[in-house]
């Protein structure tokens, strides 16, 4: 049983001008952060993306990057030479079918793209894992012991009137996050938007988050490994309990103080993190501490959290997972039932444990090589943009949505699924369209 | 290919087929009138002694969205309790209260379920919706969205802007979120949270749109879907959910809808009187009567059974409001986009717990008094009330007087002293359980060729035995047809479809775009072209489904 689809040409260019030189492409829809921002102008010339308006250094390249891969880079390959395309998916399928407990991991992909390795992966009984699934159990953990009271982009450009980010430096992973959310022209709920307020706890912003007035982000300085402490002082000073220092990692308690204060007079506090930054042990107890705070302040005022994400489809793969098997990532579809097990069905534990015997590694989106280094079995599904590796079983170049195949891709606040065009025509096959190939082969065995 | 269904009992109230024994024939799909003498037939089935509907249409459950999705996230202790093995034709997955999307469409087709209509997709989640439904087989599908509470809309009742730009506005929403209806959940009081108001009663001011009311945003609402002529009233979660006392703001706001068509949804759980020791009583009897004496109300109960389930709703403040008394104790409630908000938190009903018990007694009561079989909707608000699945066993409380006594016994004594279910003697028949689950839901969503067996409509037909226990009888019919495809046998799935998309389209100033396009330029983070679900993205979205658009032209009036 296969879920099927129509993969239909579904988005046409919005082609303003071209000559025989150039082609211009507006209000283009950028999946290469979890901004989705959807108002980019690209340049085309021979095939190749150039960002001209709205733009960021992070789109640039990775337009740049996939759209300007050569004929070598986008063949697919078996131990590195260069074959086609049904031989290289019989080759998949040869692997997937000799494993015992073959795991799909990377999952750098779309809506689209993770329906069809769904289907593959109930076929063959395949572990489920993503590249930032360490970072996502930050948070996932929290939402399934606790929950919380969560914003989204909108909201917080129009309502936040104190914006908390707690150890990130927020533009490094979402460039144009101040620009879009924090410092628009106009708010409905902000009338004067120069008062908006902007702390920043741990890691310390870069100039991205300035106001247009020139104003700093105010900085309570602390290494993100003290937030665990930090921020149950923070909490425990909100409440009115009376701590025994004076200071929490070096911050002072009045500094807190302050910051408790300012919470309790917003109209509306937006508390912003972004799991990957959380890089210490037992992060998830920091988010939940995060979620217990906005659990009190909720209790008389209001207030937010905004766990960003988003990158690398991570949303995307994720919510796909979720609604086909009830279970996020780290999910195993091996006894023919779900078996969700966070700690046990990490691709590294698997690897490192000899479990996995087989890996499918999907990355399709930012040409970012997070592999693993393993000595099963591989079969690489990447853009064309990533750097091919010989050594790789089967390497199959796939398309990237929003650049050479449509698609949708979640948004950073989870509520939004956006449309992504195929703005340039690559041949290339979707991510999609290789798991139905290699399910089929594994089917007709 | 012509199929003959000889000789069971035949249930159509839109034929007046009340019972009586008579052959049915479907023909690629679509069911035919009685061929000439002579027409040779492909396959004929014998079925005496068994009990033939058209396929059932849940007017209102949560399938698809991103609140459902956050519930389903949220409970992985509760689908462990019903792991879901890959089967021969099927995909694996999980049950219970927030079932994957994949077993939630095998499970209403085994039950004899051919249609779903997700009641609560917001605007801006319109595609996540979709791509869930999308993934939802067997079943038709279609989805309400959500108005109400947004912005733009807010602005423009402020500003007392004409019923014509609000009529643009509620029909250019049905565009481009491709939805069936519009639904109102907490009038104004979704925004209302956001500023930190923590209750709306319906004459009460929005603090920051001054001057707006939950009754305001109803009438306005419920006009702007009559004169569109859109088949499905405006779809009403009224304020106050599941506050003692909201049998008046209920009974309020049928007389706010002044005339215009309004449907109550999940009315039990605005049906709570303020008598008795507790201060919590049944209000079932003067809803029920409010719903015989206005021919423009129907409702749907939103029955709540005992079990462990979760509730996931657009109403971020009554959820918030409830979070404590969540079971497991966890809750996520989001303020979402300028545009509407959800909050999702487990509950189990406990049938030792007074009120909980009572609220068991209050939805049944509303069946039961309530005398129009063609106005009251049998659903459990799934997931809120119940899960889907148990609607078999709340089938059997509607029909069988004894077996209601004998679970009427075991509920909370004090909750039974204050109910008169126990004195109603009302059983339903299974006509009326035809009407309620097929017939009449058809009706009130517009649906043509669904909830029907005369010639013309979809082959959507199910075969049951006539087993005197209702429970069993629903919980496995021995065939289910959808579109003429036998996807069912013995209650297991034996071949996988993928419904249609149900949509209406109705007409509307193309000049409101322009006010819209303009308004997400300047405050949302998207612009209008990424929030409009195109026609063509549909078949992508939703695994290949073809859209069904139904005509605006019926115009009801006022009664």
């Amino acid at each position: 049983m296969t879920v099927s689809g129509d993969l239909k040409q579904l988005y046409y260019s919005e082609t303003l001008a071209h000559n025989s030189m150039t082609t211009t492409h507006t209000s283009v829809c950028c999946g290469f952060c979890g901004l989705l921002c959807d108002d980019l102008t690209l340049e085309e010339q021979g095939g190749v993306l150039q960002v001209t308006a709205a733009g960021c250094a992070r789109a640039s390249s990775a337009f740049a990057r996939v759209s300007g891969a050569t004929d070598a880079q986008r063949s697919p390959r078996i131990k590195g030479h260069p074959t086609d395309l049904p031989t290289a998916i019989a080759a998949a399928a040869k692997i997937l079918a000799g494993s015992q407990l073959p795991l799909f991991a990377g999952l750098g992909t779309d809506i689209h793209g993770m329906r069809g390795l769904m289907d593959l992966a109930d076929h063959c009984g395949a572990v489920l894992d993503h590249m930032n699934a360490t970072a996502k159990f930050r948070n996932i953990l929290t939402v399934q012991g606790y929950g919380w009271v969560t914003t989204t982009f909108s909201e917080v450009r129009n309502r936040a009137d104190l914006i908390v980010v707690m150890g990130s430096d927020v533009a490094s992973r979402f460039p144009r996050f101040y620009e879009r959310l924090v410092w628009p022209a106009e708010a409905l709920f902000v009338p004067d938007l120069s008062q908006r307020k902007i702390v920043s706890v741990g890691t310390a912003q870069t100039a991205a988050a300035q106001s247009p007035e020139g104003v700093t982000p105010h900085h309570i300085p602390c290494g993100n490994a003290d937030l665990p402490d930090v921020l149950a002082a923070l909490r425990a000073r909100f409440n009115g309990q009376g701590l025994a220092v004076t200071e929490v990692a070096g911050v002072p308690v009045s500094a807190l103080d302050e910051l408790a204060q300012q919470i309790r007079e917003a109209q509306y506090a937006v508390l912003v993190w972004v799991a990957p930054d959380l890089d210490f042990p037992q992060a998830e107890l920091t988010t939940q501490m995060i979620a217990g705070l906005l659990g009190d302040i909720n209790q008389k005022t209001r207030a937010a959290g905004l766990p960003l994400g988003g990158n690398d489809g991570d949303f995307s793969a994720d919510a796909v997972l979720i609604w086909q098997s009830g279970f996020p990532f780290r999910t195993s579809l091996a006894s023919g039932k779900p078996d969700y097990n966070p700690h046990l069905y990490d691709t590294e534990g698997l690897l490192e444990r000899d479990e996995a015997d087989a890996l499918l590694w999907v990355s399709s989106l930012d040409s970012r090589d997070a592999r693993p280094e393993t000595k099963v079995p591989t079969v690489v599904l990447a853009d064309a943009g990533m750097p091919v590796d010989d050594d790789v079983a089967v390497w199959i170049p796939v398309a990237t949505p929003g650049v050479d195949c449509e698609g949708h891709l979640f948004r950073g606040d989870k509520i939004l699924a956006l449309p992504l065009r195929a703005v340039i025509d690559t041949g290339l096959p979707t991510i999609k369209v290789v798991a139905q190939g290699i399910l089929k082969q594994l089917e007709s065995a | 290919m012509l199929i003959k269904l000889s000789g069971a009992r035949v249930f159509d109230p839109t034929q007046n087929w009340n019972g009586e024994v008579r052959d049915i024939f479907m023909r690629d799909g679509r069911m035919v009138a009685e061929p000439e003498p002579g027409a040779r037939i492909d396959e004929t089935y014998s079925l005496p002694g068994r009990v033939i509907m058209a396929g059932a249409i849940d007017m209102h459950t949560h399938i698809g969205g991103g609140k459902v999705n956050i519930a389903r996230m949220m409970l992985p202790e509760d689908h462990r309790r019903d792991l879901v093995e890959r089967g021969e034709h099927t995909r694996s997955g999980c049950g219970c209260a927030a079932p994957s999307t994949l077993t939630a469409g095998y499970r209403y087709a085994e039950m004899g379920y051919t249609a779903c209509f997700e009641p609560a997709m917001l605007p801006v989640n319109a595609r996540q919706a979709h791509l869930e439904m999308g993934d939802t087989p067997m079943v038709d599908k279609g989805a309400y969205a959500m108005l109400g509470s947004d912005d733009f809309f807010l602005r423009m009742m402020v500003a007392q802007e004409d019923q014509r730009a609000i009529n643009d506005y509620v029909a250019f929403t049905l565009n481009a979120a491709q939805a069936m209806a519009i639904k109102v959940v907490n009038p104004g009081g979704i925004s209302a949270f956001k500023f930190n108001q923590r209750s709306l009663d319906l004459d009460e001011s929005h603090v920051h749109y001054q001057g707006v009311t939950p009754r305001k945003v109803v009438l306005a609402l419920a006009r702007a879907l009559e004169e569109l002529s859109v088949p499905h009233p405006l779809h009403i979660h009224g304020c106050n959910l599941g506050v003692p006392g909201n049998v008046e703001t209920t009974l309020d706001t049928i007389a706010a809808s002044e005339g215009f068509p309004i449907h109550l949804t999940h009315i039990q759980f605005h049906s709570y009187g303020t008598e008795g020791p507790r201060k919590f009583s049944s209000g079932a009897a003067r809803i029920a009567e409010a719903i015989n004496n206005n021919p423009h109300v129907t409702a749907d109960v939103g029955q709540i059974l005992f079990n462990q389930t979760v509730t996931a709703s657009g109403d971020s403040m009554a959820q918030h409001r409830n979070a404590h008394h969540g079971s497991p104790r966890k809750s996520v409630v989001m303020d979402i986009e300028c545009d509407a908000g959800c909050g999702v938190v487990p509950f189990r009903y406990r049938d030792k717990n007074f009120v909980n018990a009572l609220q068991w007694a209050i939805g049944l009561e509303i069946f039961l008094l309530t005398n129009d079989p063609w106005r009251i909707f049998l659903t459990t608000d799934h997931p809120n009330g119940a899960p889907f699945t148990s609607y078999p066993h709340l089938i059997r409380l509607l029909m069988d007087k004894p077996f209601r006594d004998e679970m009427f016994a075991r509920i909370d004594p004090d909750a039974a002293a204050l109910s008169t279910l126990g004195s109603i003697t009302r059983e339903y028949t299974l006509a009326e359980i035809a009407i309620m689950t097929r017939a009449a839901p058809a009706r009130i969503l517009g649906l043509q060729d669904c909830g029907r067996l005369g010639p013309g409509a979809s082959a959507d037909i199910v075969v049951y035995r006539d087993d005197a226990n209702r429970e069993d009888m629903f919980t496995k019919p021995e065939y289910v047809f959808k579109g003429g495809v036998r996807v069912v046998k013995d209650g297991k799935i034996q071949q996988v479809t993928w419904g249609n998309v149900h949509v209406v389209k109705p007409e509307y100033d193309r000049a409101i775009e322009k006010r819209v396009s303009a308004y997400y330029d300047r405050y949302q983070t998207i612009s209008l072209n990424s929030l409009r679900v195109r026609d063509d993205e549909i078949p992508l979205l939703s695994n290949g489904a073809e859209l069904r658009v139904h005509t605006c032209a019926r115009h009801r009036g006022k009664p």
